[in-house]
């Protein structure tokens, strides 16, 4: 049996209209509400508010988003790294996987809030902290998915191949290895919007620059405003990752769509 | 000349004896049916030649491990690749260079009708191109001996006869040697020259049959002959899955 992983991907703009408008008409209430209860800011501003404090310190917001693109990047990239290539050993030697994935799991048991400041203790103010933090995070969904995704492969196409002649590496180059991409892109949607989030909480803890030093430094001076005008922005970062890997993944398993069509 | 000879192979697997004591040959250029009930242990067999199973008792000679082309019970196309490079993976594994290898594969495209389909991908087509898309795979490794397992089992009745229909030409026109395990009473007599029937659970050979009628078969008005022979292999399998009324 094979394991049913979500297909879609970002699949016409159409299907997003009801999100748009039910996301629009939260904030025209939250407008509303805001204007007629005579609330103060401080409290809580209107989303008017918020956009004209994005427009207002649209230079702080992007020198500070930078940062926390790098860290996500940087990390993400680590902790691919090290998953997929962890994934293959563990692939060619289950002795060794079943050894090792308890320790992965307890990994993913670590909070954040507790396991943060340490890392920045150890590790200083610089990028380091915020990438190790940004890799333990995403690394396990990763890993999860390569190792899962390669345990779907079809045991026929594998009896095939053997029939053929071939090596437990072709067999995993050419059948296990693109079984497992659709969960790879299944675990990278989810990892990326793991990854922004870390990324910005390692920021809040220690760091110098970033959108999570803006978020703190507009809490400590008492602007609600400005934390969510920077909460947008991490949003729409979010946002702009997850559709990238998404456009991705349309063309990678461009099989897959042609699989559901039928 | 025997390309390929099983003697006396008994399988258990776990503590299931699947095969009991096989015995059974097939010659150069002989078409070979294995007919048996379902979960009789046709495909056990085929595991075994093609070293998906370790052999435990008896013997298989005639054949190294490479002289096998193997086409699973369902098709195995890999979906995620192109038909083209469906078609290729075997002698890909061989290590024949990409461009050789297309060259090959398209030498006999045409025969198998899939001319038109070579940048489809598997799921774009239907069961039997799909399943003409498995034996083109299987036949160009050029391997001595063709292991087909149900290779129209999976098809709809009308297809299913199609396909026979056009095999059976093609069979003709190129004379493989071939295994084939199948189900159908209908199919071991139009294609084969000799059938060997298995019994139930664990299997043995019980009836090794000669199936003397000119060929093409299929295609034209069934003869006496067909009827004689498919109505004792029908009896032959029925008396031992005890369904007999
Ligand atoms: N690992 C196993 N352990 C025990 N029994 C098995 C195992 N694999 C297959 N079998 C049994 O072997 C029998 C033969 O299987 P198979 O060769 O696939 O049958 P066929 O191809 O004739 O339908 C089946 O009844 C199945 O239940
Ligand atoms: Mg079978």
């Amino acid at each position: 049996m094979q394991r049913p992983v979500p297909r879609q991907a970002g699949r016409g703009l159409v299907h997003g209209i009801p999100a748009v408008l039910s996301v629009a008409s939260a904030f025209v209430i939250w407008e509303i509400y805001v204007r007629l209860s005579g609330i103060s800011p401080l409290m809580l501003p209107a989303p008017s508010r918020v956009l004209d404090q994005i427009m207002l310190n649209r230079a702080l917001l992007w020198d500070n988003t930078v940062p926390t693109l790098k860290a996500t990047f940087a990390g993400f990239s680590l902790s691919l790294t090290v998953a997929f290539s962890l994934s293959v050993v563990l692939d060619f030697m289950p002795r060794v996987r079943r050894a090792l994935f308890p320790i992965f799991v307890v990994s993913q048991t670590l909070p954040l809030v507790a396991i943060a400041p340490l890392v920045v203790l150890w590790f200083g103010f610089d990028l380091t902290p915020k990438v190790l933090l940004v890799a333990l995070v995403t690394f396990f969904p990763m890993l999860v998915a390569l190792v899962d995704g390669y345990a779907s492969t079809d045991p026929e196409i594998e009896d095939l191949m053997r029939s053929m002649g071939a090596s437990r590496t072709d067999i995993f180059r050419s059948a296990r290895f693109p079984s497992a991409m659709p969960y790879f892109f299944a675990g990278l949607r989810i990892s990326i919007t793991y990854a922004v989030v870390a990324a910005i909480f390692a920021e809040y803890v220690g760091a110098r620059a970033g959108l999570g030093i803006v978020i703190l430094n507009a809490k400590n001076s008492f602007r609600p405003d400005l934390v969510l005008a920077a909460v947008v922005i991490s949003s729409l970062l979010t946002l702009v990752l997850f559709a990238a890997t998404a456009m991705l993944q349309r063309i990678v398993l461009r099989w897959r769509d042609l699989e559901e069509r039928r | 000349m025997n390309l390929l000879e099983l003697n006396h192979v008994s399988v258990t697997l776990g503590d299931t004896a699947v095969l009991n004591d096989i015995n059974l040959h097939v010659a150069e250029g002989e078409f070979v049916s294995i007919l048996g009930p379902s979960g009789a242990g046709k495909s056990t067999i085929f595991r075994l030649l093609t070293g998906t199973l370790p052999l435990q008792d008896g013997a298989i000679t005639g054949a190294g491990q490479n002289s096998f082309a193997f086409m699973p019970q369902r098709d195995a196309l890999m979906p995620w690749r192109r038909i083209i490079d469906n078609l290729t993976l075997g002698l890909e594994v061989q290590g024949v260079p990409r461009k050789k290898a297309r060259a090959q594969v398209t030498l006999l495209l045409e025969d198998f009708g899939l001319e038109c389909f070579t940048s489809h991908y598997p799921a774009q087509l239907s069961g039997g191109m799909r399943q003409r898309a498995a034996l083109l795979r299987t036949i160009v490794q050029g391997r001595p001996v063709q292991l087909l397992d149900e290779p129209f089992g999976a098809l709809d009745a009308l297809t299913r006869t199609q396909m026979q229909t056009w095999f059976e030409a093609r069979w003709q026109a190129a004379r493989w040697t071939t295994l084939l395990v199948t189900h159908d009473v209908r199919e071991a007599v139009a294609l084969s020259d000799r059938i060997y029937v298995l019994s139930r659970r664990p299997a043995h050979v019980i009836a090794e049959i000669t199936v003397p009628i000119p060929r093409p078969r299929l295609g034209r008005p069934i003869c006496a002959q067909v009827h004689a022979i498919e109505a004792q292999l029908l009896e032959t399998l029925l008396d031992q899955t005890g369904e007999k009324p």
